[in-house]
């Protein structure tokens, strides 16, 4: 097991993030974020905080629960379905860009449910991606438009993103794999 | 900078390990609590631009009504199109029923054609668990008899929870036709097993003889059992199943037990009136009351469609639920 990001690489990551994010789109009009749950929460709302420190204005954020659009849902008889909590998404995602923030990108299975379910919510003008890890390993043509870190991974490996406010403390670790 | 509600309440159980719903008897108060957190969440769904989610495609839902039913049926069938099931309705009436055919053959006949659940109404207490041991599909109860009606008392939960935030401790307080009715028992159980103080009130002759082997208080003085009452529940005189002489009449039903305002007065100043439909107007209920400021009658039903979504979704892991616990 190895930390590969303490709670101080992620702070500053969250932060570079946040100017890239006001660089990129020329500020935060038309903006709003989208955390996927449980850990894209409050990654997303850290993420608003920065851009009011940045720019002076809120940006709407929302919680969004993809368990409903999981592709392996209905496919394998896996007996009990896993737990559907809610979703807040209380603004028009219509003609905004929508930041959707996840902690780790893998297969993007995730990312493409989290696509279908925020495309029920109305038309976005954009959809743009931001994860704290990317892993690799991508199952479906996926990729993110703001990375915190790139983790070259094996599939026998874990990548475990612990934050303060769901697991008591900030960190990002590596678990098994063969070395 | 961490807040109550960042940290994500991890409850007791997760999913719910078993086949079918044959009625609140069979569930733990985690497993309750798991229903009515699952119904929150699919609450929201009723909200979007577009109220439907892909959980339950390709999966088929009979919905088997052998008892007239508008707000059930609709319910469910609105829940399963949420869910995006495929859904088939049969009614008494244009069903084989009426050429003799028994419940068993029936359901039999319904299995050879693989759906994955049945959602079954019918007037014989315990058909729900006749057809649980001969299918392999999914079985829920939408109201067996006389013995129970499990989702109307999950929504008649949910609605007292969202209101109250909790159901441990109140005084709940239901009045009408006892002896009759499947949705009394359902409620009962699930009330006393979360914690509230239940008390029933009707004539001496709708009181069930061991009614009280239920952990509730029991009466025929409505006073009594309104007096500091958060919650009042009235069940519909079932004019139908009414074969013997149970009150004088209807009129004398109203006068004695109808809510009217003034008899609310005596409940709490934030009591929440409750009707599971249809409404029996100027017999258990006054037309003030039933569309006053106290009435969540149509919470009630808005909130059917959530819960019936949850036991849906939760369900739908089929035989392999049970196999797995």
């Amino acid at each position: 097991m190895s930390i590969v990001m303490d709670a101080d690489r992620i702070g500053r990551t969250l932060t570079r993030i946040a100017h890239e994010i006001v660089e990129r789109n020329k500020g935060v009009d038309e903006l709003a974020l989208v955390g996927v749950r449980t850990r894209g929460v409050p990654l997303a709302r850290r993420l608003a905080r920065s851009l009011r420190e940045i720019t002076g204005h809120d940006v709407p954020t929302g919680a969004l629960d993809i368990t409903l659009y999981r592709d392996d849902l209905m496919r394998l008889q896996i007996g009990p379905q896993p737990q559907v909590r809610r979703t807040e998404i209380q603004f028009s995602i219509d003609n905004r860009k929508i930041l959707l923030v996840d902690d780790v990108l893998y297969t993007g299975r995730t990312t493409r449910a989290a696509l279908d379910a925020l495309i029920d919510f109305g038309r976005p003008k954009a959809i743009q991606l931001i994860v704290l890890v990317d892993r690799g390993h991508r199952e479906l043509p996926i990729k993110a438009d703001y990375v915190g870190k790139n983790l070259p991974t094996s599939p026998d490996e874990s990548v475990q993103v612990r934050l303060l406010e769901i697991d008591g403390q900030d960190e990002v670790v590596l678990d098994g794999g063969a070395a | 900078m961490t807040t109550a509600s960042d940290i994500e309440r991890k409850p007791p159980v997760t999913s719910l390990r078993r086949k079918d719903l044959l009625g609140i008897a069979d569930l733990s108060p985690d497993e309750i609590a798991l229903v009515l957190d699952t119904a929150e969440a699919m609450k929201e769904v009723g909200t979007r631009p577009i109220k439907k989610v892909p959980a339950l495609r390709g999966k088929t839902v009979v919905n088997l009504f052998f008892e007239p039913s508008t707000r059930t049926r609709t319910s469910f069938e609105i829940a399963e199109k949420r869910l995006s099931a495929d859904t088939l309705n049969i009614a008494i009436g244009t069903s084989s029923v009426v050429k003799g055919e028994t419940l068993a053959d029936t359901a039999l006949n319904l299995e050879a054609m693989s759906p994955d659940m049945i959602v079954l109404r019918h007037s014989s207490s315990g058909a729900c668990h006749l057809l649980s041991r001969i299918c392999r599909s999914a079985i829920i109860n939408a109201g067996d008899g006389m013995h129970e009606h499990p989702t109307q008392a999950l929504l008649d939960a949910f609605t007292i929870r969202e209101r109250k935030k909790q159901l441990a401790g109140l005084k709940v307080t239901i009045i009408g036709d006892l002896l009759h009715s499947r949705v009394l028992r359902s409620n009962i159980q699930l009330l006393t097993k979360m914690g509230a103080d239940v008390w029933v009130c009707g004539p001496p002759t709708l009181i069930p003889t061991d009614v009280r082997r239920f952990g509730v208080q029991a009466t025929s003085i409505v006073d009594e059992a309104i007096v500091d009452a958060d919650v009042i529940m009235l069940l519909r005189i079932q004019l139908e199943r009414m074969e013997g002489a149970f009150f004088p009449s209807q009129r004398e039903y109203f006068r004695v037990f109808g809510m009217t305002e003034s008899r609310l007065r005596l409940a709490k100043p934030d009591v929440m009136i409750m009707h599971p439909g249809p409404m029996n107007r100027g017999v258990e209920i006054a037309s003030e009351v039933a569309d006053g400021p106290y009435s969540v009658i149509l919470d009630q039903v808005a909130n059917g469609v959530a819960v019936r979504m949850a036991v849906l979704y939760l369900l739908s892991g089929g035989a392999e639920n049970e196999e797995a616990a």
